[in-house]
């Protein structure tokens, strides 16, 4: 099934989504990977501010390339997401309703999800110039040292994602091979 | 003596990075569109025509391939009769990748330390493999590896008695245990044999050859054949969505090795298989 959604990316917006229902999200979305979850993570330990509010956040994992002149951003591809499973359930108790990146995640991850009505979406790996074309405007907005990896305000339309965890406890990684497979036997 | 000026090969290194990030050699295009054609699923179809359409959109030259443009892995075979003149070889390849990446728009994901980790900003240094070959050419190979794949790939020291079942054992259980993670359909260097870090290194050497290359030797190409078969019977599909297409093709590479040992690594690649080559 295909749906658009529109921020803001509430909870209520995702908890029909199934794993397996591609979505086109339209709206404000922030990057973030590696470096800059630790990061974030780091300041909520210490009780500081965090460079935009986590509630109703969609967060993107992704580097990208640098953008040529005349271009928002340049390719923008998902970047693998277990990397990020030791801060995901952090942000995602604190209001985070979806993560897009692409790959296997934790049973700590599932269950964040799950117990708060989120959503893990993919994006397609190794297609980062056709997800560039999805981005209306990128502005970095911390952590400007880290380069590829600072957090960046991305304005999307019509972004193409996969739900892979669904908010009732569905993972298109197990359901899709088995499916696959049974369609094979 | 042929003298050769170093710069030339700077020159070329930032060639490659610009045109491997952008343009994907042939065979690795035409496994990826034989396979969006036969695949059988068709949520894994769609996944492959929108890998189709990426490649597309990045040979028109403004966006890359993919965000991760990689480590610049080179492989130099340095002809004997070359005098290599004007300065550092190793600081001319540095040079190819700085320039390379900063005039091609690539995105720098070298960190000087792995753990203090503070990005060296120009994608240096690269990592450099020399060996030196008889004649009187160069031959520069440029292979941007993305790291989602590299973090997927695995070294085992076998024993010998794990025979030829215990190497495609491996291998299988390798890309299993990689599922969605390393953006498949993936390309599968095996090294086998040699030492702990020679069969590392035939792993990434075979990433280098050809997709539609069979191996010449018929035992090796046979095993190729069947560990493609089985990796495509595990259902892991393209993105891990499920599906036929879950790699597209297998290469192997080997080497004598110790009567005591069976090394056997496996480099996985991801469909952005990006690698050139030129001869000075």
């Amino acid at each position: 099934m295909e749906h658009h959604i529109t921020e803001p990316f509430t909870r209520e917006k995702f908890k029909d989504l199934t794993a397996g229902d591609t979505v086109l999200l339209t709206g404000t979305i922030y990057t973030a990977r590696d470096a800059a979850h630790k990061r974030l993570t780091d300041r909520i330990q210490r009780g500081e501010e965090l460079p935009f509010n986590l509630e109703n956040a969609v967060i993107y994992y992704v580097g990208p390339t640098p953008e040529k002149p005349g271009n928002p951003i340049g390719s923008a591809g998902p970047t693998t997401s277990y990397r990020m499973d030791a801060y995901a359930p952090t942000l995602l108790d604190l209001g985070e309703t979806g993560m897009i990146g692409k790959g296997q995640r934790s049973q700590e991850v599932k269950d964040a999800v799950l117990r708060n009505g989120a959503v893990y979406f993919a994006a397609i790996g190794g297609a980062g110039a056709l997800m560039a074309q999805r981005v209306e405007s990128a502005e970095i907005i911390a952590f400007e040292d880290l380069g590829a990896e600072a957090v960046r305000r991305l304005r999307v339309k019509d972004f193409p994602v996969t739900v892979v965890l669904d908010s009732k406890g569905g993972d298109l990684y197990e359901q899709g091979r088995k499916a696959y497979l049974e369609s094979r036997a | 003596m042929r003298t050769l000026d170093v710069k030339e090969i700077t020159e070329a290194v930032a060639q490659m990075a610009r045109e491997t990030n952008h343009f994907l050699s042939k065979d690795v295009k035409q496994a990826i569109s034989r396979q969006a054609e036969m695949e059988p699923w068709p949520v894994a179809k769609g996944v492959l025509e929108k890998i189709e359409e990426n490649i597309g959109i990045a040979e028109q030259g403004t966006l890359p391939l993919c965000q991760d443009t990689g480590l610049a892995c080179v492989f130099l075979e340095v002809g004997q009769d070359v005098h290599l003149a004007g300065g550092s070889v190793e600081e001319a390849i540095h040079e190819g990748v700085r320039r390379g990446y900063e005039d091609g728009f690539l995105r720098k994901s070298v960190v000087k330390d792995p753990l203090r980790r503070v990005n060296t900003g120009d994608n240096t240094p690269a990592h450099i493999h020399y060996e030196i070959v008889p004649g009187d050419q160069v031959k520069v190979i440029l292979a941007p590896k993305g790291f989602g794949s590299e973090n997927m790939s695995q070294i085992k020291m076998l024993p010998p008695s794990a025979g030829e079942e215990g190497v495609k054992d491996f291998v299988v259980q390798v890309c299993e245990d990689a599922g969605a993670n390393p953006c498949p359909p993936i390309v599968v260097g095996v090294g086998v044999g040699g030492t702990f870090d020679k069969v590392a290194l035939l792993a990434k050497e075979a990433l280098l050859m050809p997709l539609d290359q069979p191996n010449q030797d018929p035992f090796y190409a046979d095993m190729e054949k069947e560990l493609l078969s089985r990796i495509n019977a595990l259902g892991i599909g393209p993105q891990g969505f499920g599906g036929q297409t879950t790699a597209l093709a297998v290469n192997i590479k080997t080497a004598p090795t110790h009567i005591a040992g069976l090394p056997v690594a496996v480099n996985v690649n991801c469909h952005v298989s990006r690698h050139a080559e030129r001869i000075l």
